[in-house]
């Protein structure tokens, strides 16, 4: 099971594509705000940038407070996302540490799935699809499904 | 979101009220350029002063805007402090995406905020926040607040002006983003003039996309297109700056005030050198994935005992020109201070450094002293230069303030026209020849990137008045529609006009698509007849003698040629601005 990291990001310029790769290909829109990978100026552009990523939690918060099964855990880390599920409660964003959830003005809610199709469009090779193992959760985590 | 028409925020500022407008006119002027010019017809007043506050601040991005990669950049529309007519300004940045993604085509700013205010819309927002203590605050420190005051960060724009553009200078620049500027012509004195100091542009909107397989299939070519090229190699190195050491060699790069083409010491600005020494970080505009933005630093040194500050510099070719070679300094570790307090004070750096070469030959020959210029301006020496470019900035006497309405304002007071390196504007930073200085004198904002005059020279022996001028006109056609999409002009050896077809079919303007010839020339007609609407009058253009006795790699340049040429250029414009019919 492979998951989205950012080894790399100190190379980051700013530039987009990753976001605007995952809005177009995954989720098919135009947008900076509908992406699983959202990039910003960490304090203003002079201090680099950062992405907001899922960090692939193993058990991951975000499923634990859905309450009806729309994000559920993901084996290797992150969630499977069942968007017919989803009842636009937001639980998922505010349970999310690191911001990583994004909500668009409907209360739809957009995460990394760990697909990848954002990494060949980094100009400065920052992300990698990295394998990992198993964590405490995978023993009770749900099976994959497509998102 | 793909629409036949544009949509249009207007703020009346004085009302502190903004009301969405639709506006027709997508298949025939496209985006862009071509709907700034619109825009202008609709809501500009030609017989109307610059700083009139009924006059607009138009910005506007293009049908493919977001779509494509490096269809990253914003046109800047408004009438000019600095020669009171029509002008365009581009930048890049953020700001082309955030408009896009606040759901706009063009944001038109129409009169007068009653006290300084920054200005922030987005596709749910709008506001208009009254900032007097923002006033007076340079680039920097502007930024920094403003980011903490206003949100979306990182998806969002944020253009400001410095003390230059509160000042009225009409070399005041609107910065973008920290690293990018609407530089030229005097945006910043536009916005100066209707209290606005900053336009927070909040990208929080987004849009679905065509269905099928078509639209995203084409990005991946485009994009990997864009990323394979030589192109992607120059600006990923040393980027432009990689020009320096290029046209010193050809004897080509602006010395001391064009008093020469070429310099031993021009190793110690080059584009390597800079790489080498001082080039901490690239950037990128939203959207294109090239990154050209090639950052320096200049660190100070405020204390006896090793105690510094630092702050990052982005450079380019045309900043080192103005700031290195015009001015003869070498160093590339001095060219990056003076392009930081140029940069705090929201001036234009080419027309700042060439301004300020002007003053320093002005001083040495004794058409000006040391009363107007209050400083021992002495080619090479940067530190007078740090605090001449403040001067410039504030205004803070006659002389300055003179100057900083353009360098042959100040010598028509004072004489030392012969002398001015004014090709309309300050000049650029390429001493190629005949072909440029007119390309230059005439172009529409008189600017390098208007039509590709600077490798014509370099391209070219003869001396064809009807070829070169043919090429003028027919490469502005082709760069007006490329900068009505609005796509950064380092793309244009990719985007051809049938890769912009497959685009814009692609997306849904199918009619846009399969005109694009006609629509270029129509964008180009249109500007030049508002252009010329508002006074310009290309046959009265006249280049200082200081460029007849350049001496570039082809030897003296020819003033009879050069004169021919702008002649026969201006009559070329002056006809496509007669000309009723739209093609």
């Amino acid at each position: 099971m492979k998951i989205l990291t950012t080894p790399r990001l100190e190379r980051c310029i700013g530039c987009h594509s990753c976001s605007l790769a995952c809005a177009r290909l995954v989720h098919g829109r135009l947008s900076w705000d509908m992406a699983g990978i959202r990039i910003a100026s960490s304090g203003g552009l002079s201090t680099g940038f950062e992405a907001r990523i899922c960090l692939a939690c193993n058990p991951a918060p975000c499923a634990a407070a859905c309450p009806t099964g729309a994000y559920a855990q993901r084996r290797g880390g992150g969630v499977i996302v069942r968007k017919k599920l989803c009842i636009r409660c937001g639980d998922c964003a505010h349970a999310c540490p690191v911001g990583a959830v994004y909500l668009d003005p409907g209360g739809e809610p957009f995460v990394c799935l760990h697909c990848g199709r954002c990494v060949p469009y980094c100009p400065h090779d920052c992300l990698e699809m990295k394998e990992v193992g198993g964590g405490p959760a995978d023993k009770a985590a749900a099976p994959e499904e497509a998102a | 979101m793909i629409r036949d028409h544009f949509r249009v925020l207007v703020m009346d500022l004085a009302a502190g009220k903004g009301k969405v407008v639709r506006v027709d006119g997508r298949d025939e002027v496209a985006g862009g350029s071509g709907l700034g010019a619109l825009l202008f017809a609709k809501y500009g007043r030609i017989d109307k002063p610059w700083d009139d506050p009924e006059q607009p601040v138009i910005f506007t991005i293009g049908p493919l805007t977001g779509y494509f990669p490096l269809m990253s950049k914003t046109v800047a529309a408004f009438k000019s402090p600095y020669h009171d007519q029509y002008a365009e300004s581009h930048a890049g940045g953020r700001s082309a995406l955030a408009l896009k993604f606040a759901d706009l085509d063009a944001l038109v700013l129409t009169g007068k905020a009653p006290r300084p205010s920054a200005l922030v819309v987005g596709s749910r927002h709008l506001e208009l926040k009254e900032v007097h203590y923002l006033w007076g605050k340079d680039i920097q420190e502007s930024g920094k607040l403003l980011r903490r005051m206003f949100k979306g960060s990182g998806h969002r724009s944020i253009l400001r002006i410095g003390p230059a553009g509160e000042n009225k200078s009409a070399m005041a620049g609107i910065n973008v983003d920290t690293y990018r500027h609407f530089g030229r012509l005097g945006g910043g004195a536009a916005l100066g003039a209707k209290n606005i100091k900053a336009v927070v542009i909040i990208g929080d909107g987004s849009f679905p996309l065509m269905e099928g397989k078509d639209y995203p299939r084409l990005f991946q070519a485009v994009y990997e297109k864009l990323t394979a090229t030589d192109m992607m190699q120059k600006y990923h190195n040393l980027g432009t700056p990689v020009n320096v050491a290029v046209l010193n060699k050809l004897k080509a790069l602006p010395w001391r005030n064009l008093q020469a083409t070429s310099d031993e010491n021009a190793h110690g600005i080059s584009g390597e050198r800079f790489a080498e020494t001082a080039l901490l970080r690239n950037a990128a505009c939203a959207g294109c994935p090239v990154g050209c933005i090639h950052i320096g630093f200049s660190r100070e040194r405020f204390q006896t005992d090793h105690r510094f500050f630092y702050r990052q510099v982005s450079y380019d070719h045309e900043p080192i020109f103005a700031a290195g070679s015009m001015l003869g300094v070498t160093d590339c570790f001095a060219v990056l201070d003076i392009l930081d307090v140029v940069e705090q004070m929201g001036l234009d750096v080419m027309s700042a450094g060439v301004a300020l070469a002007w003053a320093t030959e002005a001083l040495e020959k004794g058409v000006i002293t040391e009363k107007e210029t209050l400083l021992p301006l002495r080619f090479g020496d940067h530190n007078t230069y740090e605090k001449a470019v403040q001067h410039l900035a504030y205004g803070v006497n006659d002389f300055y303030r003179l100057l900083a309405q353009g360098t042959l304002k100040a010598a028509a007071h004072y004489g030392g026209a012969d002398f001015a390196c004014v090709l309309g504007q300050e000049m650029a930073g390429y001493a190629t020849g005949e072909v440029f200085f007119a390309s230059q004198a005439l172009g529409f904002r008189h600017s390098h990137l208007d039509a590709g005059g600077y490798a014509y020279d370099q391209k070219h022996d003869d001396q064809d008045v009807g070829k070169a001028v043919e090429f003028l006109v027919t490469d502005e056609a082709s760069r007006a529609f490329l900068t009505s999409m609005v796509a950064c002009l380092f793309a244009r050896g990719v985007y051809t006009d049938e890769l912009l077809a497959e685009c814009l079919q692609v997306v849904g303007y199918g009619a846009l698509a399969g005109s694009i010839d006609a629509v270029s020339r129509r964008i180009q007609q249109l500007r030049w007849q508002t252009r010329l609407a508002t006074g310009f009058d290309p046959a009265a253009v006249s280049i200082p003698k200081r460029f007849t006795e350049v001496v570039t790699w082809k030897g003296k340049v020819d003033g009879e040629f050069l004169a021919v040429l702008k002649n026969e250029y201006a009559r070329r414009i002056a006809e496509m601005a007669r000309r009723e019919d739209h093609p």
